[in-house]
């Protein structure tokens, strides 16, 4: 079973950076299964094995995207910058400048978990929706 | 440094992962609430407000100058506090497996109670209104034996349905009626839990602070909380012997269909509750 995830000694790293960094490998990872479901469909000819493959990808848009919100959540930084980019009508490549300003106002802020499970201090709670017997 | 002045605290970064560990595991049971409704956030410490996206009239500035003014929710904070001494702290940097961490464990309960009470029946003072006193429904009696509750949760269930409320369906339920419908088995020994997961198709939650139990939709949009600063630990003061620290977060919560829940209790309190009801109406 491979490490590969960590570039620091892991019994070094805080419990939080550990799960920072797994969190991080499996973002990596949908990302690159979206990536190869997009290069299959555009060369699949059988419309079952398309949409068959359609719907893998789906289910990957959506790991990916709960592995974001999760780092979000754990970065109040990144989560700033990409409030200032994301989801937004308009030049991407301006939108992104704006969010160095966001970055410089939180410039002192930590930019990654530190002490606790979050830069907010959070315990990291959040929702438990679904528990329960 | 944020406002919990986590810094400041003569507290290592080992015991702040203990601390925060064991408030984790101390209050994830008993967040009944948060199992059964929408969650959103957390927004953060600066977020003051739930956008309701209504307004109110306010009298004009000017002539022909029309004006409206934002309705919001503000947010509540909620923080209970509680100390640690400073030997069990030291003990723990040593490796003892037995810190006493009592307090602690008592202020999480007494948040997470706070919390599942405001979500479940309200907090008049903070503009908060439960689920179950917003319910349009007539409460459904319980009776003592726990053995009729598949009888009672079906009905809620039939009411809901009937209403155009799809599943699934979750019940709350306090400490008292958690334990008797996990200690009951009907006829034949069948357990009265699964019966009534059967016919909810959700889950039964442990709900520290409900009167009763509660009934409603898991479909999602019905009941939302949103969440500014997420259950946290923070700094207060120290001495020489204890530490003191607090647990807090800032929610607000609102009902957005009040039809998606059915309230079960005990018949006193559901005639009381439908006399209340009936004053609310009156009052409006």
């Amino acid at each position: 079973m491979g490490f590969d995830q960590y570039h620091e000694p892991a019994d070094e790293l805080p419990e939080v950076t550990r799960t920072f960094a797994r969190i991080n490998a499996s973002l990596t990872e949908e990302a690159e299964a979206i990536g190869w479901y997009e290069q299959r469909l555009a060369l699949e000819k059988d419309p079952v094995a398309q949409a068959v493959m359609r719907n893998a990808q789906g289910e990957e848009f959506k790991h990916f995207s709960m592995n974001l919100e999760f780092l979000l959540r754990m970065s109040p930084v990144w989560r700033e910058i990409a409030r200032t980019v994301l989801f937004k009508e308009g030049d991407i490549v301006e939108h992104g400048e704006e969010a160095e300003s966001a970055a410089d106002a939180a410039e002192g802020e930590p930019s990654a978990p530190s002490g606790s499970f979050s830069g907010s201090g959070s315990l990291g709670i959040g929702s438990l929706r679904g528990r329960g017997l | 440094m944020n406002h919990l002045l986590r810094e400041l605290a003569p507290v290592s970064d080992g015991n702040w992962a203990l601390l925060d560990t064991e408030a984790r595991e101390r209050l994830t049971p008993a967040l009944g609430a948060r199992k059964l409704v929408d969650f959103a956030g957390p927004r953060g410490w600066d977020h003051s407000a739930t956008n309701l996206g209504r307004v109110t009239g306010v009298t004009g500035l000017l002539d022909g100058v029309g004006a409206r003014q934002r309705r919001v929710l503000p947010l509540v904070e909620l923080r209970v506090g509680f100390d640690i001494a400073r030997e069990e702290l030291e003990a723990g940097a040593r490796g003892a497996e037995d810190v006493d961490l009592s307090s602690l464990d008592q202020a999480a309960q007494r948040i997470a109670l706070a919390e599942n009470v405001a979500v479940f029946h309200g907090w008049a003072a903070a503009g908060i209104v439960g689920i179950a006193e917003a319910s349009p429904h007539s409460p459904i009696a319980l009776s003592d034996d726990f053995a009729s509750y598949p009888r009672h949760v079906a009905k809620a269930v039939e009411l809901l349905l009937r209403t155009g409320i799809s599943g699934p369906y979750g019940l709350a339920l306090g400490p008292d009626g958690y334990t008797g419908v996990i200690e009951t088995t009907e006829h034949g020994g069948y357990p009265l839990l699964s019966h009534l997961r059967h016919i909810l198709e959700g889950p039964l939650v442990w709900a520290p602070g409900v009167r009763g139990a509660v009934v409603l939709s898991l479909r999602g949009g019905d009941f939302l909380f949103e969440s500014g600063q997420d259950l946290s630990i923070g700094y207060d003061s120290h001495d020489e012997t204890t530490v003191r620290l607090y647990l807090e977060e800032s929610f607000s919560f609102r009902v957005a269909t009040p039809e998606a829940a059915v309230a079960l209790g005990e018949p006193a309190q559901a005639v009381t509750t439908q006399a209340r009801r009936r004053v609310r109406t009156r009052v409006a």
